[in-house]
């Protein structure tokens, strides 16, 4: 009778690529097809995230802005896995992927006028700061807050794929991506979509930021088994741990999952990429209630992934320090202005209060609007309507 | 250890508003500014106005009271249940730290680890749990951590919870979930927008089996919380999440119960009845003001307090007395509780109503985050139902 014991089985282990000194160890896993001006690329995306983050949070806390969430630590899976996907590839994630949005072409003034929630918010200002909408754009859903219902969306959204090119007679070629975290790992979602996706041949890749907490949860308190990785195992999906913080594992890991996700018709692919959430939780968190600051502090040098490339863009002379220092005041001053017009723009239309929640309007919409017309025209000093676009004649 | 950078949903700062950004009034609003909580008078300022309350056990009547805010109020009762019922165990999302809005502060380090937890990120699973632990007679309470979250747990919540003690049939005293307490922040906060501010209370009244309450302040929460977890059956407590930090009062410091099921008349009145829950009577209390000053009449305004089962006998004596009526609630006006107490209120009083019975509620729409302020019922359109009612 001989029991599975999963604490006899060892740790899946973490594919790297490059060391912490920017050093690539085995130069048969180096980035081959990949350009130098690809990975400049990648390099100024991630300082782009770095600096938005940066300067927004402060915004937050000056009160410009509700909210807001950093991905300091995370660039690296965000520019680098998105850098491997193709751009009829589907994305559905979680709401710490900025560098996601960034790499496919997501633009500053895209960025900040959702932050700032004004009419030009390809959302319509519905949803809070970092809540993207970019879909027709950038292959990438806009985001919800919720946890994990996200990761099940991608699954059908491969099998429709799928579907779309078989029944036109064309090879699988495309697939959906589905970002999230360690916590969010442990919804039901998570397990019902994994399921769903290895059952019904899905091509479509899983990939887990474990970046150590869910808020205040260490991973120590959402699972016991071997991270994320593990559980591909049962539900008969291929697996790879990546450190996250390696640009190059990250984009060799999803180049290679996106490879083989579209093997044969297709099949589910899960990634767990390994990084550390160096940022609060967002701007409503003080981590520091729950976890050191000397915890915190090896993780903005030690493995930090905008560090890691940095040193290897300069062991091979395609970067200095001059270029470091005009670049992110190239970047800072960008986001500064981008942000100052922002704000002076309109709020969207008060007719967006009732557009798109059916495809049409329906009666009780339409009465409601004139309602809140009726009581605005009546009670005028009640209602402040210059800062939304089209004032009162938008209802 | 309250940190300063802790700005959760609830504050809204001074100088947030004078920038003209997402919390500001305009500049000749009679009416649509904000509440002010420090001087309402549905709040107790005084320690004599707070231990006057006459549902206050006598322990509670004679001792004495701090002022404190919401969530304080609702640690306080959490601390008692666990300290004085070896049954009651608290977990959910990141309560052992103390909580993302400080509810469960300190009480990880007060009853242990065993008692007091994190669980994994999974409402389903948190609910389940809950249930099978209530069954096993145990009196957990569950934190969902913001009743935007509760969906994945309705399973759990509808087909077991609501049902465990129907279908054990003679075996319900030993297979129910009473002292099963759901608490989670709800309703609006300035900035939640579509995920972060729904009131889906009135989800829960579709299906029996559960009381859904929602206290309106910290004397409230403390009292019906320590009410839900003494039930017998299970119970779904919203806390109105703006009103954490926002809402600060004189609070009895010993223990005191406030029955469930049971409305409260926060005020009498004799010309209109407006019944509401949590958070917009703040809004209603202002708009009678203003109404009872313009028109010259008087308002009786009632708490529901639990809205299912909830008080029809108060709420039909109100209607009979006032002959007009007027239901408020911040979630959208279509199959909100507002339509239920409407229905039950023209079955009843038909024949003494004067008007007909309005509802003033949330648009027929999501909580975007631009127009939140346009979403919820405010004190103008609260005003104007008054007046339409008056006028009819």
């Amino acid at each position: 009778m001989d029991f599975v014991v999963p604490q006899n089985i060892p740790p899946i282990a973490t594919y790297r690529v490059m060391n912490s000194q920017g050093l690539i160890e085995d130069e048969s896993h180096a980035p081959k097809e990949v350009m130098h001006e690809q990975i400049l690329e990648w390099y100024k995306n991630m300082l782009f995230v770095n600096i938005l983050d940066a300067i927004m949070s402060d915004a937050q806390r000056q009160g410009r802005l509700s909210f807001y969430m950093v991905s300091t630590g995370e660039e690296g899976i965000t520019v680098g896995s998105a850098a491997a996907l193709e751009p009829d590839d589907i994305i559905t994630c979680q709401y710490r992927e900025t560098g996601v949005f960034k790499q496919r072409g997501f633009e500053l003034p895209d960025f900040m006028s959702q932050l700032v929630h004004n009419k030009n918010d390809p959302g319509k200002g519905r949803n809070m700061p970092v809540h993207y909408s970019g879909r027709a754009n950038t292959g990438v859903h806009a985001v919800a807050s919720t946890l994990g219902t996200q990761i099940p969306h991608a699954v059908g959204a491969a099998y429709a794929m799928k579907v779309a090119d078989l029944e036109a007679g064309k090879p699988v070629s495309r697939v959906a991506v589905a970002y999230f975290g360690d916590g969010a790992a442990s919804e039901g979602d998570f397990h019902g979509a994994l399921n769903v996706a290895a059952t019904r041949d899905c091509p479509v890749i899983f990939i887990c930021r474990n970046n150590g907490f869910a808020i205040s949860t260490p991973t120590s308190e959402q699972y016991r088994g071997d991270g994320i990785a593990s559980r591909g195992l049962g539900y008969g999906i291929e697996s790879l741990r990546v450190d996250g913080t390696d640009i190059f594992a990250v984009y060799e890991a999803t180049r290679e999952a996106r490879r083989k996700a579209l093997e044969n018709g297709g099949r589910p692919i899960l990634l767990e990429m390994m990084s550390y959430r160096i940022s609060h939780h967002s701007t409503s968190d003080d981590s520091l209630a729950y976890r050191t600051q000397d915890e915190v502090e090896p993780w903005k040098t030690r493995d930090n992934p905008i560090a890691r490339l940095r040193l290897w863009l300069q062991n091979n002379d395609l970067w200095n320090d001059e270029l470091e220092k005009s670049t992110r005041a190239q970047i800072r001053a960008d986001v500064l202005r981008e942000m100052k017009s922002a704000e002076k723009e309109l709020k969207p239309p008060l007719s967006s209060i009732w557009d798109d929640v059916y495809a049409v309007y329906s009666g009780e919409q339409l009465s409601q609007r004139a309602e809140m017309k009726r009581m605005m025209m009546k009670y005028p000093d009640e209602y402040d309507i210059d800062e939304y676009e089209g004032g009162i004649e938008a209802l | 250890m309250l940190r300063k950078a802790h700005k959760c949903y609830g504050s809204v700062a001074k100088s947030i508003s004078l920038r003209r950004g997402y919390a500001s009034h305009p500049p000749k609003a009679r009416l649509n500014i904000p509440t002010d909580y420090a001087s309402t008078p549905l709040l107790h300022h005084s320690a004599k106005s707070s231990l006057a309350n006459k549902e206050l056990s006598n322990e509670a009547r004679n001792g004495t009271t701090s002022r404190i805010n919401l969530f304080q109020a609702v640690n306080a009762a959490l601390a008692y249940a666990l300290r004085s019922d070896q049954r009651v165990l608290l977990f959910g999302e990141d309560v052992a730290f103390g909580g993302v809005f400080r509810c469960s502060m300190n009480l990880a380090t007060e009853f242990g680890d065993h008692r007091v937890f994190n669980t994994p990120l999974s409402e389903q699973g948190i609910v389940g749990f809950a249930a099978g632990a209530a069954m096993e007679g145990m009196r957990p309470v569950a934190e969902v951590q913001f009743a935007d979250y509760v969906f994945p747990a309705f399973d759990q919540i509808v087909n077991e919870i609501a049902k465990c003690r129907y279908r054990a049939g003679h075996n319900a005293d030993s297979m129910n979930c009473g002292g099963l307490v759901i608490r989670m922040p709800a309703g609006g906060v300035g900035h939640g927008g579509l995920y972060h501010t729904q009131s889906p209370e009135s989800l829960f009244t579709h299906v029996p089996g559960m009381r859904v309450v929602v206290p309106r302040s910290p004397v409230q929460a403390k009292g019906l919380l320590l009410g839900a977890i003494a039930s017998n059956d299970p119970v779904i407590f919203l806390e109105p999440k703006i009103l954490y930090r926002a809402a600060v009062e004189h609070v009895p410091a010993e223990p005191y119960i406030l029955p469930l099921s049971t409305a409260e008349v926060l005020k009498e009145g004799k010309d209109v009845t407006i019944i509401s829950y949590g958070t917009p009577l703040y809004a209603c209390q202002s708009a009678l003001a203003a109404a009872e000053k313009d028109f010259k009449c008087s308002v009786e305004l009632i708490d529901l307090r639990t809205v299912y089962p909830w008080d029809r006998q108060a709420v039909m004596a109100s209607v009979n007395k006032t002959g007009r009526c007027i239901v408020v609630h911040e979630s959208m006006v279509n199959a909100g509780v507002g339509a239920e107490v409407a229905a039950t209120v023209q079955e009843g009083c038909f024949l003494r109503l004067e008007a007909p019975v309005q509802r003033v509620g949330g648009w027929s729409t999501h909580a975007g985050l631009a127009y939140e302020k346009f979403n919820i019922p405010d004190v103008t359109r609260i005003y104007d139902a008054i007046r339409t009612s008056l006028e009819y």
